[in-house]
């Protein structure tokens, strides 16, 4: 038995998201667009000219947003949550090489992990504009417990902080859609042992190393 | 041999790894609070040194949000709205819109600001000065306050009766160039200039002159009843660059 890296293959899978972690992603995806797609007659009230639904909208609004959290929360519990925690290591620790390809963006060399610093990135602003959209938001609904300068404040996070979040997730969606094996992963859970080698190098080197301890 | 190629992944020979997730992690959650806590004090900053706000900082940030208390807008034909004055004056009236058109005039451009923090600068406002409705219903002795209500049945406020007498404090049925439109309070709405939108009641329906200072609505949940723009809760108008 040799231990040596086998030749990747187009033929061979691998599981890049179990089946927790892509409920999670597509719940807070749907999520994010109910929020997303709310939150601009919200915003452009007057220039949409909508009325009467505002209320409703408001309301569909709100109840999303204090939903958003309950996904991930899930996926990240109890036995089932066991991908997901790891992940979430990966994705919080970084190596130079790492620092070093997001600084100059992408232009040194890298064997990327699991994840490339800028997929890392992206999960680490969605998940903090998730407690900040959460917080202020509950600043703006429950506004009475707060002083008006804090209010105007949490207004003017909670907007600038939208906007910066539909440039992410548009940015999500164009990397997505140029894409196709990545996007496949989402839908699927799988990735060809080819795409790892050229995507995920050290991930599929330590998948590699933990099949060949376990043979 | 396969507990040798198993340490080579993890240590010592792996690299050193730096919690940069939390570091960012907490840096925007930390971001985000400053924002909260600092914005208006670096907006109102920024007011004073260039004379106009930070709204325009954000695409649309300088656009009217649609407010309404009871989820509906109450609709109110020019035909049917009627301002009903009374309380302690010599002569209770109900005026129609007609009637307020025919007194006297008065038109200024200034900014709506809200008091939860979005501002719409350049506003033309149209309409009748309180102090004049006032004058024409006649307020008696022992008069203190003025207390506002709407065709949504839901709002009310109040002013002093010194407040009601500043001059940009007025009973509009013209804005941004039209008749008020219904979701902006229309056919006719108070503007409060000196002091944040809530006062601005719109739907105006009734105003009653009374003998004590009644909070209305946003001041029952907990919006200073001198709402000035400048932040001060007095009653009396703290800085008259407000008017």
């Amino acid at each position: 038995m040799s231990l040596a890296p086998t030749m990747p293959s187009e033929a061979l899978r691998m599981l890049r998201f179990d089946r927790v972690q892509r409920s999670a992603h597509w719940s807070n995806a749907l999520l994010f667009g109910v929020l997303m797609a709310t939150a601009i007659p919200l915003y452009f009230g007057s220039f949409f000219g909508v009325v009467l639904a505002r209320h409703v909208v408001a309301e569909i609004h709100l109840w999303t947003g204090l939903a958003l959290p309950i996904p991930i929360i899930i996926s990240l519990l109890g036995s089932w949550g066991v991908q997901m925690r790891r992940d979430v290591r990966r994705i919080n620790l970084w190596t130079r090489e790492e620092m070093r390809w997001m600084k100059t963006l992408g232009e040194t060399p890298l064997v990327a992990d699991k994840f490339n610093p800028g997929q890392k990135l992206n999960s680490i602003f969605t998940a903090a504009s998730i407690v900040i959209m959460l917080a202020t938001g509950s600043m703006l609904q429950w506004f009475r417990f707060f002083p008006v300068p804090w209010r105007q404040g949490a207004t003017f996070v909670h907007d600038a902080f939208a906007f910066a979040i539909f440039l992410v997730v548009i940015g999500h969606i164009v990397m997505a859609l140029t894409h196709r094996d990545s996007l496949r992963s989402i839908f699927t859970g799988w990735v060809s042992e080819g795409w790892a080698a050229r995507h995920a190098g050290a991930w599929l080197k330590e998948e590699q190393a933990k099949a060949g301890r376990t043979e | 041999m396969m507990s040798a190629h198993r340490d080579a992944s993890i240590s010592p020979k792996a690299p050193k790894r730096v919690p940069i997730g939390r570091r960012v992690f907490i840096g925007l959650a930390a971001l985000g609070a400053a924002g909260v806590v600092f914005w208006a004090s670096v907006a109102n900053f920024f007011s004073g040194v260039l004379g106009s706000g930070l709204g325009g900082l954000l695409p649309g940030g300088d656009r009217f949000r649609i407010y309404s208390i009871t989820g509906n807008y109450p609709t109110v034909s020019r035909a049917n709205y009627r301002l009903k004055v009374s309380g302690l004056v010599h002569d209770p009236r109900t005026f129609t819109i007609e009637d307020l058109e025919a007194m006297p005039s008065t038109s200024f451009t200034k900014a709506f600001q809200c008091v939860t923090g979005w501002r719409v600068p350049d506003v033309r406002w149209e309409g009748v000065q309180l102090s004049h409705i006032l004058k024409t219903v006649g307020v008696k002795e022992g008069a203190v306050a003025l207390t506002f209500e709407s065709y949504d049945r839901a709002d009310t406020e109040c002013l002093t009766l010194d407040q009601a007498h500043l001059p940009d404090v007025i009973v509009a049925y013209r804005m941004l160039g039209a008749p008020v439109t219904t979701e902006h309070g229309g056919p006719v709405r108070l503007y409060v200039a000196p002091m944040f939108g809530y006062k601005s009641l719109k739907w105006l329906s009734a105003i009653k002159v009374v003998d004590g200072v009644q909070p209305g609505y946003w001041e029952e949940n907990g919006y200073p009843v001198n709402g000035w723009l400048d932040g001060t809760t007095g009653p009396t108008n703290p800085d008259p660059q407000l008017t």
